[in-house]
């Protein structure tokens, strides 16, 4: 299977500071990818390099392939990037804005912009300053998908967006990755949005992949468990930690199992399948334990 | 035609949640043989999920005989899908459960707890049946 997308041993400093420390992953084409992680994990900083707006330190993002530091035209003409803060031209009306797409990429299909923007019920004639701000970022995602890219970057897409607006950027965005097989990565904080429209998931705690992979392979492979502490030898005779609450009278774990493990029934000890909020934060956490201890 | 909805808070995967409206639209007499399933991007438009796990949940449909996809066509429910429960049957019995809830209610009980109970209520029935 061909990757849309590769972090090979990724490294940014930023003076003294490492934004991205050895970052290490891939995605298959054609997969909808969350990247998720707290503020600061660097996720932003990761689709900068692979686009080109800032170098590693060390190592390299591929796209299809092709990495930003080589052939940045190559990798520009496949990918669709949209930036945190939705740069438009508050001046220019919508249709100016399409127009400046198409004047400012090589390959553009001008009526595929048009109808997204259409489908949004944005008129071409209305000014950028006028729309709100979910029409807004259906008008920048337009904007993106007009190049028709292979790759879609999307940083913090529903950010600043109310419930109705999240619904239809995702409602568009979805629709646009079904039609045009494209691969998507977003970054988000909104777990539930991931785990409606994401098959990959990968989670970056301060500048490290802590873990990525097929969303329905990853959740399977995990359970949360809630048992009285002496249970706890037991727990880690089955499976790995990622991690635990201790109060006095129980403890409650987050656990990784390969294939199928019995656990003795009863006794307090209670095992049910993880969900993806309390994976994410369990591998959050873990992250965080670890350097607060370096 | 049926319109899918999902329950966030509900736990129950995605693709589950589909599949048991499906089949319960089929139970129910909502969806006949020949009936055809909104197209995947129909669904994915108007759920805005994953497009996978509107086919994952028709491909295990299509697995179980409740449906047969034609490409090109669309999705129907297939003649062997399992026959819907008679109205004369379910109809006296959904009445009866509202009766039971309403009198729920006036005991105090809201919605969670009515839904605990009522699990309590199958938990008891079945597993006795098993053991």
């Amino acid at each position: 299977m061909s990757l849309a997308f590769e972090a090979i041993d990724v490294t940014k400093k930023f003076g003294r500071v490492r934004a991205l420390d050895a970052c290490t992953f891939s995605v298959p084409a054609g997969r909808i990818v969350g990247l998720v992680g707290p503020n600061g994990a660097g996720k932003t900083t990761l689709l900068h390099i692979a686009i080109g707006l800032n170098a590693p330190t060390a190592g390299r993002v591929e796209v299809f392939g092709t990495s930003a530091a080589e052939d940045v035209l190559t990798v520009l003409s496949r990918v669709g990037f949209v930036a945190q803060e939705r740069p438009l031209y508050r001046g220019f009306t919508v249709g100016e804005t399409l127009e400046l797409g198409r004047r400012l990429n090589a390959r553009w299909d001008a009526a595929y912009a048009r109808r997204w923007v259409e489908n949004a019920g944005i008129a071409l004639e209305q000014r950028v300053e006028t729309l709100s701000g979910g029409e807004r970022a259906q008008v920048a995602l337009s904007l993106a998908l007009g190049k028709r890219p292979a790759l879609l970057l999307l940083d913090e897409p529903l950010g600043g967006l109310d419930p109705l607006a999240r619904r239809a950027l995702l409602q568009e965005l979805m629709s646009a990755s079904t039609e045009s097989e494209a691969t998507v990565i977003l970054t988000s904080h909104e777990i539930a949005a991931i785990e409606r429209t994401c098959d990959y998931l990968v989670i970056l705690g301060r500048g490290r992949v802590e873990l990525a992979g097929d969303i329905e392979a990853v959740v399977g492979a995990h359970l949360s468990i809630t048992a009285p502490p002496r249970y706890e030898d037991l727990i880690k005779s089955r499976a790995t930690i990622v991690d635990a609450q201790r109060a006095e009278r129980q403890i409650s774990a987050l656990v990784r199992v390969s294939g199928d493990v019995q656990w003795p029934t009863g006794n307090g000890l209670e095992v049910r399948p993880a969900n993806l909020e309390e994976l994410v934060l369990a591998y959050l956490r873990r992250a965080r334990a670890e350097r607060t201890a370096k | 035609m049926i319109t899918f909805r999902l329950d966030e808070r509900s736990g129950v995967p995605t693709y589950l949640q589909l599949i048991e409206q499906v089949r319960s639209a089929v139970r129910y007499g909502m969806l006949r043989p020949g009936d055809q399933l909104p197209t995947a991007r129909d669904v994915v438009a108007q759920l805005a999920i994953n497009p996978n796990t509107v086919l994952k949940a028709y491909r295990e449909l299509e697995r179980g005989g409740v449906v047969k996809s034609f490409p090109g066509r669309g999705t129907f429910v297939t003649d062997e899908a399992p026959r819907p429960v008679a109205r004369a049957v379910h109809e006296p019995l959904r009445r009866a459960l509202r009766r039971w809830i309403a009198d729920a209610r006036r005991a105090g009980l809201d919605r969670d707890a009515i839904a605990d109970l009522l699990g309590l209520g199958l938990r008891d029935a079945f597993e006795e049946e098993i053991a």
